[in-house]
């Protein structure tokens, strides 16, 4: 018997599956001016004569080529669509057949957060959250959105957080991870106040347009580079959250890092404490060791899981971060999806499942 | 191990491809140069559908500086991230020994042939004497 090859997503029924919840999800536009009907007319022409510009030397594009077509699986085009384009496609793709109980979608493209023009950003975060409501999680309610704000203007920022605030589709505030400045700094504050205001957390996706090299050493030759140096980038501005005092300044805030891998973590964590010890005179108001703020503050995304080669290393990873820690997220329909079922390189006991791959994203998110 | 006749080999031409199940197992088939071989059609990695990915050569370097691309159209990259396999073994490029994607037997007979082999599994169609089949081993 032939199977017809053009038939996507003929994976196995889901209702056999046990539930879980997606953290990382990336719905797109089909066309980048498939946004027009939802920007006010100053804005959309603004859009049709000069585009965005992000915050970067390139006209358009990221930086780095990717790996596949749209950093996509080559199998989740849908037809005439680009990846994460059409909901009926998902659905049938991913969110049925893996039994996705909660999705988070991280719009981020376009990155209107890196807009260079910040009263364009503001309008683009304002049209692309009613379009998340609107185009996805009015359609499914599986789906959550994350509040895209213009975070290189933190009072605008924070505008967009009060404007959202107690909408129940919305469940956390997104950026990126390259940003103008190390994000402990005190230009975003009033944006992690209104989120704290809010009651929701701060998610910061890997990527983004800082207008910097994007490593600490330099513009790389390769995209292999990039996708390791998202590590880097995220302990760079965890380190300047936590050394900044940002969490003693807001102690309701909760800070989730998405899409960056996590067993950098535990390394971090100690270098940051082994110094602080040294050196805490000259941060006062960071009371206490780093450790203990990451442990109380942070929750990470589990895609792109490291896969080491003795699989236990990762259990001590992840015994040092903790299982409540961890937000299963496949990162949907990027190339470098994690596979619900197969991703995990680790055992765990059914409980400690039950909390990666469901119950910490329904706490954290309030869903439970 | 029972033969399955899975299609005319007309309906995979040189570069082509199908997906057959056999025995309820999903089986990817290449046509290399002629040549028929089949994969188990799941990655072993997370699972990815091996019949969705792009075929390509090896590009290989012997000493930085130095390239050349050989085998073209010999190498399966998975749809989802991007592990390479060899067609004709199964075998991963990072790590053959170890890594490796169910290979089946896999060979082109004619009608005629199997017209007289009792064992013969033909799934959905009839099997004409004067036509080539894609015969799967299980």
């Amino acid at each position: 018997m032939s199977l017809d090859l053009r038939e996507a997503g003929s994976a196995t029924p889901g209702a056999t599956k046990p539930a879980i919840a997606d953290c990382d999800i990336h719905p797109c536009l089909m066309q980048a001016k498939d946004i027009l009907p939802w920007l006010p007319r100053r804005w959309q022409r603004h859009m049709e004569q000069f585009g965005m510009l992000p915050r970067h030397g390139y006209q358009s594009g990221p930086a780095y080529p990717k790996g596949q077509p749209d950093a996509a699986r080559i199998d989740a085009w849908p037809p005439g669509g680009r990846p994460g384009s059409d909901l009926g496609f998902m659905q049938r793709q991913h969110l049925d057949p893996n039994n996705v109980a909660l999705g988070i979608l991280n719009v981020i493209a376009p990155a209107a957060g890196a807009a260079q023009n910040l009263d364009f950003s503001a309008a683009l975060c304002r049209a692309l959250n009613q379009w998340q409501v609107d185009e996805w999680t009015g359609k499914d309610s599986r789906l959550k959105g994350s509040v895209l704000v213009p975070y290189e203007d933190a009072q605008a920022a924070a505008a967009e957080i009060d404007y959202w605030a107690g909408h129940k589709d919305f469940v956390q505030v997104m950026l990126l991870s390259r940003t103008a400045e190390p994000l402990g700094q005190r230009r975003y504050w009033p944006l992690y106040a209104a989120a704290e205001r809010a009651g929701l957390p701060v998610g910061v996706h890997a990527f983004g347009y800082g207008g910097y090299p994007v490593t600490a050493g330099g513009w790389p030759s390769y995209y292999i580079e990039e996708m390791v140096g998202h590590a880097q980038c995220c302990q760079a501005l965890l380190t300047s959250m936590v050394v900044e005092g940002v969490f003693e300044r807001f102690p309701g805030l909760k800070l989730v890092l998405i899409e960056a891998g996590f067993a950098w973590l535990p390394s971090l964590a100690w270098r940051l404490d082994k110094t602080w010890a040294r050196l805490r005179e000259e941060v006062p108001h960071l009371a206490r060791p780093p450790s203990e703020v990451i442990r109380q503050h942070v929750w990470v995304t589990t895609q792109p899981m490291e896969e080491p080669e003795k699989r236990r290393h990762l259990h001590d990873v992840i015994e040092w971060i903790g299982i409540d820690r961890l937000l299963f997220a496949t990162d949907y329909p990027h190339w470098d999806y994690d596979d619900p079922e197969w991703s995990l390189p680790v055992r765990l006991g059914a409980d400690a499942r039950q909390d990666l791959f469901l119950r910490n994203a329904l706490k954290l998110y309030g869903q439970g | 191990m029972l033969r399955h006749v899975v299609a005319p080999a007309s309906a995979v031409p040189p570069g082509g491809r199908m997906l057959a199940e056999v025995a309820g197992k999903k089986i990817a088939i290449f046509n290399l140069g002629g040549e028929f071989f089949g994969l188990l059609n799941r990655c072993p990695h997370q699972g990815g559908e091996l019949c969705r990915g792009t075929t390509s050569g090896l590009l290989e370097a012997a000493a930085p500086g130095e390239y050349r691309y050989t085998r073209q159209g010999e190498i399966l990259r998975c749809p989802w991230h991007g592990w390479e396999f060899d067609i004709r073994t199964g075998q991963s490029r990072a790590e053959p020994q170890r890594i490796r994607t169910k290979a089946y037997a896999v060979e082109r007979a004619s009608g005629a042939a199997l017209a007289e082999e009792p064992e013969l599994r033909a799934e959905t169609f009839p099997v004409a004497i004067e036509q080539d089949y894609i015969v799967v081993d299980l």
